[in-house]
């Protein structure tokens, strides 16, 4: 099937119905797997049990920041491209990418209690996170409040594209200023400095958090075709009825 | 499972992303039970979207 064929929503709810179970099956075994590993990991050498606040805390921010990239591709395509889908996955990624963010943000509040000391501090990965969470809020504000969806959608769609400079920030701040957040320690040069007993429970609840985003964001999609046949169908009664 | 001296702010790091979850997917699980019975009641009412007419 041509890829263009994903354009048609009746055709993309035939197959949203297909892969959504299989989807939501695959994520429960994920996690299942996932939680028992990351229950079962040693203790870090330095931090104690509080490592396994990190099997919640990075994919979080991981999918937060992926979110938000995916809800950019979508503005490009509601902007250049006009995709009658891109609108609909721009809208649906915003509350779950908003709300992966705010995991991020209240997990490493409570691993930097105990770790640092503070539950916050105004430091540059801190607050480009918070930043996120606050464009995701703004983001949900103009596709909530907008009178005309359509001019709402442009104004989402222009303010995720202004976001996106916030993306490198995230990822780069702990090497650009001087940072209480620790540095790169998985994908990097010369491989992670995490030990296996603890990366591979990192891993397999990555692969989880990420198969719940999608299984989600796709259910979330699909409810916003609804929307749109709702309030098509609703127009055209309005329309219909004798004035 | 001894989760030493900081237990609390780790089992409260694992509730909170619960309870978010948990409400992200009711969120969406109740939006999709609201839209399917909106839709159904316009089709009842017989109201059709304009591919759906003349037996399109």
């Amino acid at each position: 099937m041509p890829v263009i064929d994903l354009a048609n929503p009746t055709r993309f709810l035939r197959i949203v119905a297909r892969v959504l179970p299989w989807l939501i099956a695959a994520t429960a075994l994920a996690f299942a797997f996932g939680l028992a590993r990351a229950v079962a990991a040693p203790d870090d050498y330095q931090q104690g049990a509080t490592v396994k606040i990190m099997f919640l805390h990075v994919p979080a921010a991981w999918l937060g920041m992926m979110g938000w990239g995916l809800m950019s591709l979508a503005a490009l395509g509601t902007l250049v491209w006009r995709h009658p889908l891109a609108d609909v996955a721009g809208k649906a990624a915003a509350p779950i990418g908003a709300a992966f963010t705010l995991i991020c943000l209240i997990t490493g509040s409570l691993w930097g209690r105990p770790t640092w000391g503070a539950y916050w501090v105004w430091d540059a990965r801190l607050t480009s996170e918070l930043v996120l969470f606050l464009l995701y809020l703004g983001v949900l504000a103009l596709y909530w409040t907008a009178e005309d969806p359509g001019r709402g959608a442009r104004a989402a769609a222009v303010l995720t594209l202004v976001g996106a400079v916030n993306l490198p920030i995230i990822k780069f701040s702990v090497d650009w200023w001087n940072s209480l957040h620790q540095g790169e320690s998985i994908f990097r040069a010369g491989g992670s400095t995490i030990d296996a007993s603890i990366l591979w429970p990192l891993a397999i609840m990555a692969l989880a958090f990420t198969l719940l985003f999608f299984t989600l964001h796709l259910a979330a999609m699909r409810n916003e075709i609804l929307r749109r046949r709702v309030r098509t169908m609703q127009i055209m009664q309005a329309q219909e009825q004798p004035a | 499972m001894n989760l030493g001296p900081h237990a609390d702010f780790i089992l409260a790091a694992y509730a909170a992303t619960a309870f978010i979850v948990a409400a992200l997917i009711a969120w969406i699980a109740l939006d999709y039970s609201a839209q399917r019975r909106l839709l159904g009641d316009l089709e009842e009412r017989g109201v059709r979207r304009r591919s759906h007419r003349d037996g399109a």
